[in-house]
């Protein structure tokens, strides 16, 4: 069997992992040196790496204790907050889109966000558990408690892709309504304002601590999702067709719905739910390095990080004096780019 | 006899769609499966290939039944081609046949030469080299059957399971694809439409009707007009070439 000789197309450019993580490590680095100098306090980047060199290195260079305090306790953790969920939502995002076929799957599609979003305002409102379940601590339950009626439903109604699509948007509509049934009978105008901020992203409480559950759960998810990387890329024909390729398609979905709920869980609890870049990023990535998920996990890990970090940067300089809620950024000025990705990718369909 | 089928029954929304089939895939042959549309080809071949569980009897591979056996253990040696199969993700022909390694690598096991081989012989096989590096989406339908059919081929299966792999190629291809099929030396079960077709490739003639095995065996001994009428429900003669002994199958107008 052989065709005429024919030029094939050259499929368009994909870039390489080497040269796309290169490309997103200095980004990653640029974005974080701004994250820690740029601010109502100003720290020029000499200042900034004689703190490193105090706090990483333990040694002994003057610099102004006030500044060193802003740079190491707040901003360097918030930038480490923000890479660790942008890069664990891009990583749900990724996995879900190839797990459900469906290129509008995102980390908040399993009624995640809109539950956790119910337990902080249960907890932030009515006081619930107070003292003893903070804010996060409510978010994380909320989120757990949304997912599992998802799953509950999906499962009980056959399991097949669109049933969880379609179960995962019933969980959200019922928990999205509770919020607004208890914000709209029992918040006052300030609680109501601070519930907002937090529904749309807030890194402003980010220490040190979060990290500590940030990067254990970032490091789980990306582990496992890499490890089902192969798997991942058997689903692009159908679950038929996975199974036929010898994926366990039950347990493997099982896998990796548990894992990116927890994480999604994980990272809204200390966030809020910051919309746009577990849908976009991937998707972003994908045009960049291609459909492989060996490849596209771990570059979508670290394009989301820097997208995040860059993007807390600008929610702190957009308006002097006030710090916009991450997502209203993240949507403000990464639509506009997606928008541009898919322009230049055009030609490719 | 190193697949087959006992008593095999699978029913679905309270219709039963195969009932009681029992078949077995001759070692190293190609086996045609035919029958109306509707009879319950595809789900056999889906029952075979361990997608579905039947509800009675048995698959067995090498006598074990297959549903105790992995299933990366299963598609390392059996590989199956869909009748219908579409994607929306970007990937190049070369990329779907490489899918057909993935029992054969480890998660964390890293591209081998042997991979890369498998891959390279099964896009040369189905005449696709040429267009390995063209989109699926932007390929033919002829090509993205061909591209199906190399990715099992890579996944270097011991029985081969297609479900009408001559659907979409044009008269030439689907006559080099019955040709290469039955060169392979793996045991094959192929769905087909054309009755004279699957009379001057297939060693074995396979023929179902509303879920039923009614014949199988030797093309000449299965293939005949009686069978064809009462199958299909058309008038048909069936001839014999006396001097080279090919069968071949003309319908009749009513
Ligand atoms: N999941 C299902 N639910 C309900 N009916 C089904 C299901 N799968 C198959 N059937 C029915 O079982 C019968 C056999 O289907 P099957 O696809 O196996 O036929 P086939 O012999 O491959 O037909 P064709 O030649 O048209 O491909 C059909 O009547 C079909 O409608
Ligand atoms: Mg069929």
């Amino acid at each position: 069997m052989t065709l005429h000789a024919g030029v094939a197309p050259r499929p368009f450019h994909r870039l390489g992992l080497p040269a796309f993580g290169l490309i997103a490590l200095v980004a990653l680095l640029v974005a974080a040196a701004g994250a820690v100098s740029i601010g109502e306090v100003a720290v020029p980047p000499a200042e900034v790496v004689k703190v490193l060199g105090n706090r990483l290195f333990g040694m002994d260079l003057a610099v102004d204790p006030i500044r060193e305090g802003i740079v190491w306790h707040y901003r360097l953790s918030r930038a480490a907050v923000a890479a660790s969920a942008g890069a664990g939502l891009a990583v749900c995002g990724t996995v879900l889109q190839a797990l459900l076929r469906n290129p509008l799957a995102e980390p908040y599609l399993l009624g995640i966000s809109a539950g956790a979003s119910t337990g902080a305002v249960l907890v932030m409102v009515l006081g619930i558990g107070a003292g003893a379940v903070t804010l996060s601590g409510g978010a994380f339950l909320g989120a757990g408690l949304a997912f599992v009626f998802v799953a509950a439903l999906a499962r009980g109604s056959g399991g097949g892709t669109e049933r969880i699509i379609l179960a995962g948007i019933a969980g959200s509509q019922l928990f999205n309504a509770a919020t607004s049934f208890i914000v709209t009978t029992s918040a006052n105008a300030e609680q109501t304002r601070g519930i907002m901020f937090w529904l749309l992203g807030s890194l402003g409480g980010a220490r040190w601590p979060d990290i500590g559950l940030a990067l254990p759960m970032l490091a789980i998810g990306l582990l496992v999702a890499l490890y089902r990387a192969r798997a991942l890329d058997a689903f692009a024909f159908g679950e038929d067709a996975a199974a036929s390729l010898g994926i366990e398609t039950a347990r493997v979905r099982m896998e990796l719905f548990g894992v990116t709920a927890l994480l999604t869980a994980g990272i809204v609890s200390l966030v809020g739910a910051v919309g746009f870049v577990g849908l976009v990023v991937p998707h972003a990535t994908r045009f960049l390095v291609g459909p492989s998920h060996g490849r596209l996990i771990p570059a979508a890990a670290l394009a989301g990080g820097v997208f995040m970090v860059a993007a807390d940067v600008l929610s702190r300089i957009v308006v002097p004096g006030q710090v916009l809620p991450i997502g209203v950024v993240t949507a403000l000025f990464g639509a506009p780019a997606f928008a541009f990705i898919l322009w230049r990718s055009r030609r490719r369909a | 006899m190193t697949l087959q089928a006992r008593d095999l029954a699978w029913e679905t929304g309270g219709q039963p769609i195969v009932k009681g089939v029992t078949l077995r895939v001759p070692e190293g042959r190609f086996l045609g499966l035919v029958g109306p549309n509707g009879s319950g080809k595809s789900s056999l071949l889906r029952l075979l290939a361990g997608l579905r569980r039947g509800q009675g009897g048995a698959v067995l591979l090498d006598n074990r039944p297959l549903s105790t056996i992995s299933r990366r253990e299963v598609a390392c040696r059996l590989a199956l081609v869909e009748q219908q199969t579409a994607t929306e993700v970007a990937l190049t022909a070369r990329e779907v046949v490489a899918l057909g390694r993935t029992p054969h690598r480890g998660a964390w096991e890293t591209w081998s030469a042997a991979d890369h081989a498998a891959v390279a012989a099964a896009l040369k096989r189905t005449g696709m080299t040429d267009r390995a590096d063209q989109l699926w989406s932007t390929l033919s339908g002829g090509e993205r059957q061909r591209v199906q059919i190399a990715r099992a081929l890579a996944q270097m299966p011991r029985e081969l399971l297609l479900d009408e792999p001559t659907n979409h190629l044009d008269i030439r291809h689907q006559l080099d694809l019955l040709k290469l099929l039955r060169g392979l030396g793996t045991s094959c079960i192929a769905a087909l439409h054309d009755l004279n077709h699957a009379v001057a490739f297939c060693d074995e003639i396979a023929v179902i009707k509303e879920g039923a095995l009614v014949a199988q065996g030797r093309p000449v001994d299965v293939i005949t007009a009686d069978l064809i009428r009462s199958v299909f429900e058309i008038a048909a003669t069936v001839s014999q070439d006396p001097s080279t002994g090919r069968l071949r199958v003309d319908f009749l107008p009513d």
